[in-house]
């Protein structure tokens, strides 16, 4: 199974750079708590929102599970093109703070996606959003489950 | 605002005498300050109401989040989320009215409200 992290810039030296660059920034904040923070802010524009994502599969289904707390339904968007399933979806701000703010979770676009090994079958495809935890259960076509032929021994 | 300073955010933390420690996430959390209070928004992904525990004691806000076990059907084939659950600590600014401070959870968000006490809400003196 082929997994694609979600790549705002193509793999490139400079994303590398970036990341690098990102990655100082985080200890700096963290040394230095939030007093380097706002200077370094533009950078986070930089840092990628990957959410978490889990795959289990059994015989007749894959269930894909996401970390997306704080979403409402109608954000996420699921979609299923071949055998590459994407989930993507904004998530917006609704900061309100007069007097300060400190910031470490992820606003705006995300987008994951997956390739699936087997077709399945996407009329029957489920999804449902509880707890911030995207489930997405997608049933295998019936040529793609394992068979078991019995044999019998004369 | 001594509300962000976080003097225990480890990840390990003791259950209980003679107990091995229990593994914790930090949650990412965002602290808005206002002239009311201070609000905080905290990612607790997979945790209910129900597994929530949310103390004040000596000053310090502690949150604990514990995830409701999952049955996941069939085995891993990949695996990012931790199963583990989340903590936090925040050392409270002394302004806040610690008896109201609200709690609610919304899609695996948390959010705690925490007022300051009226008294030492600003306040203007007229001199006459």
């Amino acid at each position: 199974m082929n997994i694609v992290r979600y790549q705002r810039y193509p793999q490139s030296d400079l994303s590398v750079t970036f990341d690098r660059l990102t990655t100082v920034r985080n200890e700096l904040d963290r040394v230095f708590e939030s007093s380097f923070g706002s200077f370094f802010r533009p950078l986070a524009s930089l840092n990628r929102w990957n959410p978490a994502v889990d795959v289990y599969q059994d015989n007749d289904q894959f269930t894909v599970y996401v970390e997306l707390p704080g979403l409402k339904k109608e954000e996420i968007e699921i979609s299923l093109n071949g055998d590459t399933l994407t989930i993507g979806g904004e998530r917006k701000s609704e900061a309100n703070a007069d007097q300060g703010f400190r910031t470490e979770r992820y606003f705006g676009k995300f987008q994951r996606s997956l390739t699936l090994p087997v077709p399945v079958n996407s009329e029957k495809v489920n999804a449902t959003y509880k707890d911030g935890i995207l489930k997405v259960v997608l049933p295998k076509a019936e040529e793609a489950k394992p068979k078991q032929i019995p044999v019998s021994l004369n | 605002m001594n509300i962000a300073t976080q003097p225990q955010n480890g990840s390990s933390a003791l259950a209980g005498e003679g107990e091995r420690p229990v593994q914790y996430v930090t949650p990412l959390a965002d602290v808005e300050s206002t002239k009311e209070g201070y609000t905080i928004h905290a990612e607790m992904p997979g945790v209910d109401k129900s597994g929530l525990e949310i103390t004040v004691d000596n000053g310090e806000l502690t949150i604990l989040g514990h995830r409701h076990p999952e049955e996941f059907s069939g085995e891993p084939v990949y695996r990012e989320i931790r199963s583990t659950g989340f903590r936090r600590v925040y050392e409270l600014d002394p302004a806040i009215d610690t008896s109201n401070i609200a709690a609610r959870i919304d899609q695996g968000v948390l959010t705690l409200t925490l007022p300051k006490a009226e008294s030492v809400e600003p306040r203007k003196i007229v001199v006459e």
